[in-house]
């Protein structure tokens, strides 16, 4: 395990390097200028221009910025965002928080229906009730997920009003409510957006995990189960379910990514104050520190999925840990 | 009877499978005929005062959008960018890992392992991010652009399930005997390795559709991509958004369009994984 261990970081150190080098790479070598975008509004005077650039290092090789850069984020220093004024550990340590609420609750909620529909399918396997559910996870995987976002919106927030329909918290005029009301008022806020996410991601578990369950129903351990006559429920949950679950835990890690680039589309559908949002608008700025440092929080985030998942396996699986 | 025809047969039995690629069929048909097909021009606009945003009727089968253009047309022309840009890309995704995932098979140890932990290392970039990226800061890129872009980023996969295949079929008879006979690499890759690899490039371009329909549809949604006033599915969702409640066919019609689509793709491509799957053969 720990030369396993040793790897996965070192995969993950590279991944995250050659992905905040691309993205380096794609920003500085692109055409047009940070500091001209939008000059179409307002004129900006050339020496303005130049000292903005000198400023932010913009005027040095490029060879040059790449190395002061990694050094910098070497050092936890994720440059000044051009746009905001701010540092931009402070503009993503603002949105980071949100993003993961988002990403968390969907990721959570992904594999408790994922996992419902995966056992329920793989149990009544060939019945009509499999056909049905098997249905559902196939329009569940075919959706894009922004659409499914403005549909969720169109019912439950402009023609029911049960939810609200943008933002992460309701402006009120008058003193600060207390906590519990505020919790409650971003957990409303939350719905929508969490069950876009979840609803896609969970066709995703539910295929993977019936293929699981239906295999580790065949396999002999469940037979030796049933002869030592334990109890159906018993061996679906303690015997398959258990072994069916290593792939499941590989696959939340995989999920990562996939929940971090719709957090981008769904954000956007529903005004969630999230990283997604903020990479969506420094692209179109041409906020040069800001998508970098997205980039490298985006690797961190991946790799920490993906390492997690491991041990996740490890800890679910027997037969991993004894390998 | 022969393996191709044993999978035909056994696709066939497969009644969604069959009801998935007859569905394909009729968009690429629908897609192909867009001109001929189409009630109107889906540029025109005919008023865009007095017909702006009217429900669906006889005369506009799925309703105007805010410019009084045919929703029904736009959904049309529309097909055309969602499954043009969804199989070029997926069919050159493929190519390019089958002929990594070969490389690999076939080559040296040294150059498979590099290879290799290249493909490791991409599988975990932020692909949607990149190409949010390079699309956005390289403004009006081309569609042949997008394909690209998609392409390049998205045959990891596949080469890793080529060359596992690869290594496979190394070690068997047929190819032992063979390299006996003095068939070089090329050969032996063309005439004795491809033929038994193409099932899963196959089944990997099929579902592989599915997913790059969906991706394009996102990209279109944020304003990238195709650009308006062109029509495609997700530049259409994007323009609906804003009147759901006056006019909600305008963003649900090119919706249920994708799913219908990434739908009838991934029954497809199912159907064909089952058909084509070696291990059902013997």
């Amino acid at each position: 395990m720990p030369t396993y261990l040793v790897r996965r970081v070192v995969l993950a150190l590279v991944t995250t390097a050659a992905a905040v080098a691309l993205t380096f790479a794609l920003v500085h070598l692109a055409p047009g200028e940070p500091f001209v975008a939008g000059a179409e509004e307002r004129f900006v005077p050339p020496e303005t221009v130049a000292r903005l650039r000198e400023r932010f290092g913009l005027d040095r090789p490029l060879g040059a910025q790449f190395v002061r850069y990694v050094a910098n984020v070497a050092r936890g220093d994720l440059g000044e965002s051009f746009t905001r004024r701010r540092p931009v550990a402070a503009v993503l340590g603002e949105a980071l928080p949100n993003t993961l609420l988002l990403g968390g609750v969907a990721l959570l909620l992904s594999f408790a229906l994922g996992l419902g529909l995966g056992i329920a399918q793989a149990t009544r396997s060939g019945s009509w009730a499999d056909a049905a559910l098997s249905t559902l996870a196939l329009a569940l995987a075919s959706v894009p997920a922004f659409w499914l976002g403005l549909m969720l919106l169109l019912v439950f927030g402009e023609w029911l009003h049960w939810l609200p329909v943008a933002g992460m918290t309701d402006v009120v005029a008058g003193p600060a409510p207390g906590l519990a009301h505020r919790v409650l008022d971003v957990a409303r806020h939350l719905v929508l957006p969490a069950l876009t996410l979840a609803l896609v991601n969970a066709a995703a578990v539910a295929r993977f995990h019936r293929a699981a369950m239906l295999e580790a129903l065949g396999a002999d351990f469940v037979r030796a189960a049933r002869a030592r006559g334990l109890g159906e429920a018993r061996i679906l949950l303690a015997h398959a379910f258990r072994a069916a679950l290593a792939p499941a835990i590989t696959l939340a890690g995989l999920s990562v990514p996939a929940l971090l680039t719709g957090a981008v589309l769904v954000e956007s559908v529903f005004g969630w104050p999230g990283m997604g949002r903020v990479a969506y608008e420094a692209i179109f700025a041409r906020d040069y520190n800001v998508i970098t440092g997205v980039a490298v929080v985006t690797g961190v985030l991946v790799a920490l999925g993906n390492l997690l998942a491991d041990l996740g396996v490890a800890a679910a699986d027997p037969r991993v840990r004894r390998g | 009877m022969s393996p191709l025809r044993r999978a035909w047969a056994r696709f066939r039995s497969h009644r969604l499978a069959v009801a998935g690629a007859a569905i394909v069929a009729a968009l690429a048909l629908a897609a192909l005929l867009a001109p001929l097909l189409a009630p109107a021009d889906p540029l025109a606009q005919p008023d865009p005062v007095a017909l702006q945003n009217r429900p669906p009727s006889a005369e506009h089968p799925l309703g105007t959008d805010r410019f009084s253009r045919d929703v029904a047309s736009r959904l049309l022309y529309g097909a055309r960018v969602s499954l043009g840009i969804g199989v070029a890309a997926a069919l050159l995704a493929v190519l390019i890992g089958a002929g990594i995932g070969l490389a690999a098979g076939l080559g040296t140890p040294a150059v498979d392992q590099m290879l290799m932990r290249g493909v490791d290392v991409a599988l975990a970039l932020p692909r949607v991010f990149l190409i949010l990226l390079a699309l956005a800061l390289w403004e009006d890129a081309p569609a042949g652009a997008v394909i690209g872009l998609i392409a390049v980023t998205g045959w990891f996969q596949t080469s890793r399930v080529v060359r596992a295949l690869v290594l496979r079929l190394r070690e068997s008879d047929f190819v032992q005997a063979a390299r006996a006979l003095g068939v070089g690499r090329w050969g032996l890759a063309q005439r004795h390795l491809l033929p038994h690899v193409a099932p899963a490039i196959i089944v990997s371009a099929t579902l592989d559709v599915g997913n790059i329909i969906l991706l394009e549809s996102g990209l279109s949604y944020l304003g990238l991509g195709v650009r308006a006033p062109a029509p495609s599915w997700g530049n259409m969702i994007l323009e609906g958004k804003d009147q759901l409640l006056s006019a909600p066919w305008v963003a649900v019609a090119p919706g249920l369009a994708l799913l219908l689509t990434v739908a009838a793709f991934n029954l497809a491509g199912d159907g064909l994984q089952d058909a084509l799957d070696p291990r059902r053969n013997r």
